[in-house]
């Protein structure tokens, strides 16, 4: 099964966007490789024909499709770090 | 301890709903309990004393007006720091959340606080919820209030401090996979994790949402089944909120433990459980045998796996939830706006000379990177990257599939089980409250630590913990485990068992 090096935690690092300092690197690697060992043991089991269980609650209620209020935007967005004209602003993404 | 802050929550309602003391008097004696005590527990991350007295003078005056009876009138109550509360803010005990305000109320605390409940504060927890020590708070430990060396267990151990030490009757946590139970256990206090879908989680912040549970603490069964009862229910703005019916659990406690079949899973305690919490574990169930109970031995074949698999899909889910926290809608931005450590005119913020648009997006990740480095501690960064690789691409049929898969497995083992029996018995955490540090530096350790606890919340189904004696002068829990929906035979069993014992009786010396 899977090892985990610093290599796979830098991937799996920049997938989640976290920046990681090295001595986190190293012991990250260790000790996911220490979890990941110990979570082997349900290799082991036999799941053919075992449905996976996504959740507890199996029927799914949907509720009507009602017009309601929703929080205000002003609301929505009074704790974002930077807002400006009823928008969520962030660092510039396109060229120009 | 003023005589009000002995009091249990069912007392206090009946006598501020009977005009004997009012609800500001008893919030003040709390306010003041907590003013002389927390600074040895270090239970609460914010007292909100004015908001708490302001709305017990209303609920005093509802009362005066001859209003509707008010089943929780004046019960002072600790909320979890991960419960939002629209005017005071949210820390979920982690610094990326630094200055957030929810814009809106918890349908658990808003059901609460109808019902005449008196918030008094935020509570301290490991943070995001991810802990079983309460050490993971970003801002300080909480204190077990029998031994202040030792961890009052987590992650909602702010919560049950706060009731152990008298500084509240009863107090709100959430459970993902045992965290109202492990550290009610360790702080010898009763702590409830309803069946999944039984409490709205709406306002409730998301670990991992297939497993979060909101619930109560409280000192005594009776008091923790009448805040169920007014918890649970049905929530418009909870998809997942079942339509059950609530029964009035309280009065259906009738202190019987004649009838009942209490089903023990021998061989899975067969190993590693320290020997003071098994004879404390072994007491309870001849007490139970003696008064009459049934006591049958079960098999939960699949459990041995349940860590194993709780810790696949709790991070799976938790790295999906905590990718919301980028620095964009809430929180401090990494060299944004008030960030002190802001780097000099790097980043493209406005006014920046224009740049090829590749260094753009690399700019954003970097914003989104650095922002999460700096907000979030290494327990959640760890379970962040766990999730991460059991989600990722040529793991994921591996991993995060087969302990869903393994999770069928589990619940069919609970259903097997209660085919003979009506609750499930077992010590709720296998070790009594250990000291600071000494499993930080092993995740691993603490983890297999919630051996008992995560089986529960993979199956979905509810668990109580209760106070069951002392293993080297430190509580020990019994946790009983119930059919899902079916909280009213747990508490009636859980009740019956506390009829017999005045362990629940037992206060810290403080």
């Amino acid at each position: 099964m899977a090892r985990v090096t610093v290599e796979t935690v830098d991937h799996v690092a920049q997938l989640a966007h976290l920046s990681l300092t090295p001595e986190e690197r190293e012991t990250f690697a260790r000790q996911l490789d220490e979890v990941l060992t110990y979570a082997e043991s349900i290799q082991a089991l036999d799941t053919r024909d075992v449905e996976p269980m996504s959740h507890a609650v199996t029927s799914e209620v949907l509720r009507d499709d009602v017009p309601a209020p929703e929080l205000p935007r002003e609301k929505a967005l009074a704790a974002a770090p930077d807002a400006e004209d009823g928008l969520f602003r962030v660092p510039r993404v396109i060229g120009g | 301890m003023s005589s009000l802050t002995g009091l249990s929550a069912t007392e206090i309602a009946r006598r501020v709903g009977g005009r004997d003391v009012s609800a500001e008097e008893v919030a003040r004696a709390h306010l003041d309990r907590i003013a002389e005590t927390d600074g040895r527990i270090d239970a609460f991350l914010l007292v909100a004393a004015d908001r708490a007295l302001e709305k017990a003078r209303r609920v005093d005056a509802d009362i005066a007006a001859g209003g509707a009876s008010l089943p929780l009138a004046g019960v002072p109550v600790a909320v979890k720091d991960l419960l939002h509360i629209e005017g005071l803010p949210t820390t979920c005990g982690s610094r990326i959340l630094d200055g957030y305000r929810p814009p809106f109320t918890a349908t658990a605390v808003a059901r609460l606080e109808a019902a005449g409940a008196i918030v008094l504060g935020k509570t301290n927890m490991d943070e995001f919820a991810m802990g079983s020590s309460t050490e993971n708070s970003a801002f300080k430990p909480t204190r077990n209030p029998w031994a202040r060396d030792r961890v009052p267990g987590g992650s909602s151990g702010g919560s049950a401090a706060a009731v152990a030490s008298g500084m509240a009757p009863v107090a709100l946590g959430s459970d993902t996979g045992g965290s109202i139970r492990q550290p009610a256990a360790l702080c010898g206090v009763v702590g409830l994790k309803p069946t999944y879908g039984r409490v709205s989680r709406y306002g409730l912040v998301a670990f991992a949402s297939s497993l979060d549970q909101v619930g109560p603490f409280g000192r005594s069964v009776e008091d923790v089944a009448r805040m169920a009862e007014v918890l649970c229910g049905w929530d418009p703005m909870d998809a997942t909120s079942a339509r059950m019916e609530v029964h009035r659990f309280a009065s259906g406690l009738d202190g019987r433990a004649r009838g009942l079949r209490f089903g023990v899973p021998w061989r899975f305690l067969s190993a590693g459980v320290d020997e003071g919490i098994m004879a404390a574990f072994r007491s309870a169930i001849d007490a139970l045998r003696s008064a009459g109970a049934e006591v049958v031995d079960v098999e939960l074949p699949h459990v041995s796996h349940a860590i194993a698999t709780y810790y696949i899909v709790a991070t799976a889910e938790a790295s999906s939830n905590l990718a919301r926290y980028d620095g964009v809608r809430y929180g401090r931005r990494a060299g944004g706006p008030g960030d002190a450590k802001r780097p000099p005119a790097q980043g493209a913020s406005a006014g920046s000379t224009p740049a090829p648009a590749k260094d753009h997006a690399r700019h954003l990740k970097r914003m989104y990177g650095e922002t999460r480095d700096r907000g979030f501690g290494p327990e959640v960064k760890r379970r962040i990257i766990l999730g991460t690789f059991v989600l990722s691409a040529g793991y994921y049929d591996a991993y995060y599939l087969r302990a869903q898969k393994v999770r069928t497995l589990i619940r069919r083992d609970f259903e097997q089980a209660f085919a003979v029996s009506d609750v499930i018995a077992t010590p709720t955490s296998p070790i009594p409250a250990f000291r600071f540090g000494e499993k930080t530096s092993d995740p691993l350790q603490m983890y297999l630590a919630d051996i008992f606890t995560v089986p529960a919340n993979l199956a979905g189904i509810p668990g109580l913990s209760l106070p069951c004696g002392f293993a080297d002068g430190l509580p020990a829990g019994l946790q009983l485990i119930g059919r899902p929906f079916d909280e009213a035979t747990l508490l009636r069993a859980g009740h019956a068992y506390q009829s017999l014992t005045t362990h629940h009786l037992a206060r810290p010396p403080l």
